[in-house]
């Protein structure tokens, strides 16, 4: 808040709002394709969009429920491979883009139902390891069963999505269009959620899952709810990436994917949904622009430097760097600030105390 | 028949590799309940460590004579001790602050520093393989229709010898006392005046050491590295650690052998391919049905 | 009418027997305490009560239902709830949102609702909101009301708990020590606030060591040592009981 209190005091009353600014957000958002001087930056936006998509379903899991997902790339892949399947030569099926936004999103949730039943009960690291290991075993077993997945070629020539007779084609304005309008859908849903009593559950289990079932939470059915949330989510990106890139194969949902949008999260503001959005952007644009970018630029300059190859280093600083110093991300929400520097005062307490022990031992 | 005792064979030596690897994770573990993430790059910096001395000793194939004790003795020692400074400094530098923040933080600066390293091991020795040098003489010996090679039995053994000497370390040293001490009750340790950050950081030394040796000993055994090595065996070999019981140095070293051999069975009976898929179900599997592990102890939550 | 029983009730772990054969009851209505030593298996019995532990023997009754080996969000919901020891607020949430949370078992709003915020559920919501402000003031919160809850006096959290425990419009509510490090006047106000509660109707059982605060406000006192009752009875009655001295003091030289 602090980054934009300055700008927003400027603004009349009217328009200070939280409506408003949603308002504005998406006015511009609109406005984008027309900025961009060819088609290049609309199908970034469009690529784009479907990682917010990613980004808002893993904030729902990890940002308000608290459980470390890090396997999310899997729903992904289920989404995706959906669309795959039933609109595609592959096996002949072709059942139109709408229908299937909600059968993928549907199967995804279920497949988010499947492993968090048994799981969910772990202690949160455990869990973790659990979702890796899901996130493993999902991608390599797409890669194994090539008589119905097309194996390491994945599954071309999809279909692309009508709109009442209207073709999407090859121009990615159609497919912003429609991302956008999903964005719009899932902020609103997840903003619901967070502002309701599945929301409040979520966030009592976060803090203490005990204290939370004598309010009569039922802790595995809430987390699980979750989860299907967050998979559903996925399912809607992994459908309408599918239909835009007209292909899926395996080496899309690779574990550095699922690291890329929880990187999103602790860059924007785990828990907070403008902050994510931000947060799923920026890195966006590093992967697109900014790193090949800079790399021509260095090459111009004469510096044989490949910014391109060192993403993972990138990402990896920035995991690092947030967590130790802004864990709270660039747009925190009020709660997830305190909960994270009140740690901050308990450790010096904490030092101080032990600083006294270690006096009265010696 | 023969070819079941073949991949025993096999299992057994790449079974040693990953107890090695997980005995690193489940002393951090055990110590301040974190997966370190990192653990599996620090065990192919290892090799690469290995690499680099060999290269320094003029070394690119196989060594004969006494000359041969001592390559190994300076290789060996140097990927330890380079990897157990690693350890320390990523401690250090990334956990430490983060000793009392909420569960998730340490996990995703883990990951962070697992990326980071895996990246600066790609801009070391670039994105393919790199060859590794044979350097000890390889003869194989005839067990009925079963081969055993030489190499094979020097990573049983090595394994087995830095396991034992851990072994004496934590149960019959002051420091391991200490090492105990701080696992079971960091505040109490603390009251009895042990030092926990230096034990801390002791752990860090000597788990990473260890991975360093595994490092040194997968170099010579496969013949060849990768920088992304790292995240594959550092999933199996946390596996390993969580079938034997996460902070069970016995378990590690049982489940480290027991996740090899599943390995080398899944591949030869079924195919290389569902190894992995076999491997992370066991994970997956024994996480949900028996998460304490075959030799952990489940605890009862007092409230 | 019984409202809890209990009825030869043991808890083990490992080899410590916590609870031994504990025959308790609570009539409907009244304020019960629970009193002994250090470790005799007060908070154990409370832990039973909710669900945390599942008996190693013996059977929980409660208005009627057996509720042995019972989830704890299922006894919550049946109409049993509780403060802890070490207060176990949901600290990054504000007063109202910690007892907002406290109404879950009476709300209804599910998934759709939540997600749709349908005109049921924001109906709903008004109404738990208005029920949370005049919790807030039942319990002397009315300035705290989006203050963190971490970030209250140890008194007024001690309170919040109570008014989080008492939104889920319970039967019976217990209250594990809940005048520990209060002074004086604070526990005056805990006194008056215990009456307050079961003029509601509300049966309050308490585990407590102030024993001036047990001895005016129970009506009825058990005692625990290792595990066992060793009496019951009237404060007048457990006062004067020999075995409960000696628990206390240790036996006469």
């Amino acid at each position: 808040m602090r980054l934009i209190a300055p700008l927003t005091a400027r603004l009349p009353p009217a328009l200070r709002t939280p409506r408003a600014g949603t308002a504005l957000a998406f006015a511009a958002a609109l406005a984008l394709p027309f900025i961009g001087r060819n088609g290049a930056f609309t199908n970034f936006l469009a690529d784009a969009g479907a990682f917010v998509l990613l980004a808002l379903g893993l904030n729902i899991v990890v940002g308000f429920a608290g459980l470390l997902d890090l396997g999310y790339a899997a729903f992904f892949a289920i989404g995706s491979y959906s669309y795959a399947m039933l609109a595609s030569p592959q096996f002949g099926i072709h059942l139109p883009f709408w229908v299937l936004l909600f059968v993928a999103s549907a199967i995804a949730a279920i497949f988010g139902i499947l492993l968090g039943a048994p799981t969910l009960r772990l202690r949160g690291d455990y869990l973790a390891i659990v979702t890796l290991g899901f996130g493993e075993i999902v991608p390599q077993t797409f890669l194994n069963l090539s008589q119905w997945t097309g194996g390491p070629n994945g599954i071309g020539s999809l279909d692309q999505p009508v709109l009442f007779g209207y073709r999407f084609g090859f121009n990615p304005l159609p497919y912003y269009l429609m991302v956008l309008g999903l964005i719009a859908l899932a902020a609103w849903l997840a903003n619901n959620l967070r502002t309701s009593r599945l929301g409040r559950a979520w966030m009592a289990i976060r803090e203490d899952e005990l204290a939370a079932a004598h309010m009569g939470i039922n802790t595995t059915s809430t987390k699980l709810a979750a989860f299907a949330m967050g998979a559903s989510f996925s399912g809607l990106a992994g459908c309408a990436l599918a239909s835009k890139l007209q292909l899926v194969s395996p080496d899309q949902f690779m574990f550095n994917v699922s690291v890329f949008v929880l990187a999103m999260l602790v860059l924007g503001g785990m828990g907070n949904i403008p902050g994510v959005i931000v947060g799923s952007l920026i890195l966006s644009a590093l992967e697109r622009f900014i790193l090949p970018q800079t790399t021509n630029f260095m090459h111009n300059v004469g510096l044989n430097v490949d910014l391109t190859n060192s993403r993972f280093l990138i990402y990896g600083v920035i995991l690092v760097t947030m967590m130790l110093f802004r864990p709270e991300g660039l747009i925190p929400s009020r709660q997830r600030n305190a909960e994270l520097h009140a740690g901050q005062a308990d450790r010096r307490a904490a030092a101080a105390e032990g600083e006294l022990l270690t006096e009265v031992i010696h | 028949m023969d070819v079941f005792f073949q991949q025993l064979i096999n299992g057994l030596s790449l079974g040693g590799i990953y107890a090695l690897i997980a005995l690193g994770y489940t002393m951090v573990y055990g110590i301040i309940e974190l997966i370190n993430f990192a653990h599996g790059d620090v065990y192919t910096l290892g090799t690469f460590f290995s690499l680099a001395i060999l290269t320094l000793l003029g070394v690119d194939s196989v060594v004969h004579g006494p000359a041969l004790i001592g390559v190994l003795a300076v290789t060996i020692l140097g990927a330890m001790i380079l990897c157990g400074l690693t350890g320390v400094i990523i401690e250090r530098l990334a956990y430490r602050r983060l000793r009392n923040a909420p569960k998730l933080a340490p996990l995703i600066t883990a990951i962070g520093m697992s990326f980071i390293l895996e990246n600066l091991m790609l801009y070391w020795r670039g994105p393919s393989p790199v060859p590794f040098p044979q350097v000890i003489p390889n003869p194989q010996f005839a067990l009925g229709a079963v081969t055993i090679q030489a190499k094979q039995i020097i990573v049983v053994l090595l394994a087995v010898v830095l396991m034992v000497v851990l072994q004496t370390f934590v149960y019959n040293t002051r420091l391991g006392k200490a090492m105990r001490a701080t696992a079971q009750d960091k505040d109490a340790a603390q009251l009895m005046g042990i030092d926990i950050n230096t034990t801390i950081a002791l752990t860090f030394l000597i788990g990473s050491a260890l991975a360093g040796a595994a490092g040194f000993v997968s170099g010579m055994y496969y013949g060849s590295t990768w920088f992304f090595n790292g995240f594959g065996a550092g999933l199996k070999a946390f596996t390993a650690a969580v079938l034997g019981g996460i902070g069970n140095l016995a378990g590690a070293m049982l489940g480290g052998f027991l996740i090899g051999l599943i390995e080398a069975m899944t591949t030869q009976f079924i195919s290389d391919q569902w190894s992995n898929v076999v491997v992370f179900s066991v994970l997956v599997l024994v996480l949900i049905f028996r998460p304490s592990g075959l030799l952990g102890e489940s605890l009862p939550n007092k409230v | 009418m019984a409202l809890l029983t209990m009825e030869g009730v043991t808890q083990r772990f490992g080899g410590l027997t916590a609870v031994d054969a504990l025959d308790f009851t609570i009539e409907a209505g009244s304020i019960v305490a629970m009193i002994g030593p250090n470790g005799a298996g007060k908070s154990t019995a409370f832990n039973l009560i909710t669900g945390i532990y599942t008996p190693s023997a013996g059977r929980i009754a409660f208005a009627g239902t057996d509720i042995t080996g019972w989830a704890t969000s299922r006894i919550a919901a049946l109409g049993i709830a509780r403060t802890f020891q070490n207060i176990r607020l949901f600290g990054f949430m504000s007063a109202i949102d910690n007892v907002l949370t406290g109404e879950h078992a009476r709300l209804h709003a599910n998934l759709v609702d939540s997600l749709l915020h349908t005109p049921r559920q924001r109906a709903e919501e008004g109404a738990a909101r208005e029920r949370a402000l005049a919790m807030l003031a039942f319990v002397g919160l009315e300035d705290a009301v989006e203050s963190y809850a971490r970030n209250l006096a140890y008194g007024v959290q001690r309170r919040l708990e109570i008014g989080r425990a008492l939104a889920s419009e319970p039967k019976l509510l217990l209250l594990d020590e809940p005048a520990a490090g209060m002074n004086p006047s604070e526990k005056r106000d805990l006194v008056a606030l215990i009456r307050k509660i079961r003029d509601r109707g509300i049966t309050v059982f308490l585990i407590e060591h102030d024993m001036a605060l047990v001895m005016e406000i129970s009506e009825r006192i058990t005692v625990l040592d290792h595990g066992e009752k060793i009496a019951e009875g009237d404060p007048a009655q457990v006062r004067s009981d020999p075995k409960v001295i000696e628990a206390y003091l240790g036996s006469p030289a």
